[in-house]
């Protein structure tokens, strides 16, 4: 009787907690990715990962589109200096410029669906999703314009990289295999720095976040590159005088190989 | 095939690089120069950063040069002491323009300087160069003998203290001009990422008199040890030599100076000195074309140094 009454009083809890809550918290998110290392080889050209997901707790007539997911990848960060140029005597001169703090040297966001069709700007700010809300987000609680007209430096920034391959937005890269279950390829570019980058996928419903999952996978040199990579690092004399030395012994072979006088 | 550059930090084509230092060879070992001003800007074109850049083409520089100076030495063409005067102004030199370098790059005007300084020496070099070659070309087509070695003239600096003579230069100057176009070489490869070859080269010959064959000697000579003196400076300074793309550019580098070695001992001197002129001139106007015409974007993004 007492074990019965027990359970009553959780259920009825339970009950209570799902009343005011909103529903949606309910779901959970659990994902995996193919690889949490990417090792840099000597024939390394960048690689594509995949990253699986599931809702848990998703009513049963769940129909795809009930749901979106971003997933952003933000690579090791860096500061950057980005410069305008402008004609001054009929020649092209660095003018202006602006200093972007400690943003991703590698930026990827993949949804379902373009990023605006997913919730209102501030929710997007607030969450950092999308290109332009990992860069220089504007301090909370600004209610000024989303890209304010002065600053066309950011833009340009995030044009500049996203021409480069560092930075990519992609709303059609997460896709639904079930109304509970999807994938996003994640591309590593060759030229991707090495270091931690961080994966973070956001399930989102009607413009609310309902879960978010943080996982990590690490881009990392190895063999050859690790070594040389690090004697560049440790042991800056005697790397140099290796190269120094490699020229020379490159030289007198060529010579010794070549000699016909 | 692809080869992952470790300090660079992105992949490219073996071929490709292999290919560039075989092709800058065969230029460099035509004319006896050092290359420097072709390989800097190819590789940053390739996307390579502008600072493995300059600090990689130093060690394929040391290398290409090394058979020619080999050769010069057998035959006992090189003038070591010329050669130390000169490079204790090269020395000089290069720490100011290293120091220069980087005040500019802080100011964010290296770009404007750099396009600047190409344009203004290579469009003068390579056009004393090709008005000097047409002469001589056109000298022959009329049967009139060549110009040879001008009669001693005393220039204003013949007059100055520290006279030395150097026996295989055949000269009695002051040491004072010497160092001082030793200076100048160290002072702009050192801001323009190239050898300074193709400034020491006419400078000897036409403001020192030296023989040309013991200019080119001397300045091989000289281009050998700044540019090892200089791989180990970056590799301590800057860390960015990336010795896997130096060791690609070397070997595709002695092999084409060989081949261009010998195919520049087939063409006649003047139409060499023509040919070196156009090339020259050729790279100015490419420079001064992007610095005239609207760029198509006219932001650019470099990552912030820490040491800034």
């Amino acid at each position: 009787m007492r074990r019965g009454g027990k359970i009553g009083f959780w259920a009825a809890a339970a009950f209570g907690a799902a009343c005011l809550a909103p529903p949606a918290y309910a779901e959970r998110l659990v994902t995996s990715v193919s690889t949490h290392r990417v090792l840099i080889t000597s024939n390394f050209t960048g690689t594509e990962l995949v990253l699986f997901g599931s809702i848990d707790g998703a009513p049963a007539d769940t129909q795809i589109g009930a749901y979106d997911v971003v997933v952003s990848v933000r690579g090791p960060a860096r500061s950057f200096v980005t410069r305008r140029k402008e004609r001054i005597l009929g020649l092209w001169v660095n003018t202006d410029s602006r200093e972007f703090a400690q943003v991703p040297t590698y930026l990827a966001v993949m949804s379902n669906k373009p990023v605006a069709e997913i919730g209102p700007p501030e929710m997007l700010r607030r969450y950092g999703i999308g290109l332009v809300n990992n860069v220089l987000p504007p301090p909370a609680g600004n209610d000024a314009p989303e890209v304010p007209p002065e600053d066309s430096f950011r833009g340009a920034f995030l044009r500049v990289k996203t021409n480069e391959g560092a930075y990519t937005a992609d709303p059609k890269a997460v896709t639904f295999l079930t109304p509970r279950f999807f994938r996003a390829g994640v591309p590593i570019p060759g030229t991707a720095q090495t270091g931690d980058y961080q994966v973070e996928t956001l399930l989102i419903a009607k413009g609310a976040v309902l879960a978010q999952q943080q996982t990590a996978i690490e881009v990392v040199k190895t063999g050859f590159e690790a070594v040389v990579a690090q004697e560049a690092r440790n042991h800056r004399f005697f790397y140099g005088l290796g190269t120094a030395l490699l020229a020379l012994m490159t030289g007198l072979i060529a010579t010794l190989l070549f000699r016909y006088d | 095939m692809p080869i992952y550059l470790p300090i660079a930090e992105l992949p490219v084509n073996i071929f490709l690089i292999l290919g560039l230092g075989v092709a800058i060879g065969f230029i460099s070992g035509m004319f006896g120069i050092g290359g420097g001003f072709l390989m800097t800007p190819l590789l940053i074109l390739l996307g390579i950063p502008p600072a493995v850049a300059v600090a990689s083409v130093p060690g394929y520089m040391a290398a290409s040069s090394f058979s020619g100076t080999f050769t010069y030495w057998r035959k006992r063409l090189v003038d070591l002491g010329l050669g130390f005067v000169l490079l204790s102004g090269a020395i000089l030199g290069t720490a100011s323009g290293v120091w220069f370098f980087a005040f500019l790059r802080r100011a964010g005007q290296l770009d404007l300087f750099i396009a600047l300084a190409y344009i203004v020496l290579l469009t003068a070099v390579g056009a004393l160069m090709m008005t000097e070659s047409v002469r001589a070309i056109l000298r022959t087509w009329r049967g009139m003998p060549p110009i040879l070695r001008r009669p001693g003239t005393h220039a204003w600096f013949h007059g100055l203290p520290f006279k030395l003579r150097f026996r295989q230069s055949r000269i009695y100057v002051s040491a004072i001009p010497i160092t001082v176009i030793g200076f100048a070489a160290g002072f702009i490869g050192a801001v323009m990422g190239v050898g300074g070859g193709f400034l020491l080269v006419p400078a000897l010959i036409y403001l020192m008199r030296v023989p040309t064959t013991v200019s080119v000697a001397t300045s091989l000579f000289l281009t050998l040890l700044t540019m090892l003196v200089a791989t180990v400076l970056h590799a301590v300074e800057n860390r960015t030599v990336d010795a896997v793309l130096a060791l690609v550019l070397m070997v595709g580098g002695v092999f084409g100076a060989q081949f261009g070695a010998r195919a520049g001992q087939a063409i006649r001197a003047e139409q060499l000195r023509l040919l070196l002129g156009l090339i020259i001139i050729a790279v100015g106007v490419r420079v001064a074309a992007d610095l005239i015409s609207a760029p198509v974007e006219p932001f650019s993004v470099v990552p912030k140094e820490i040491w800034e």
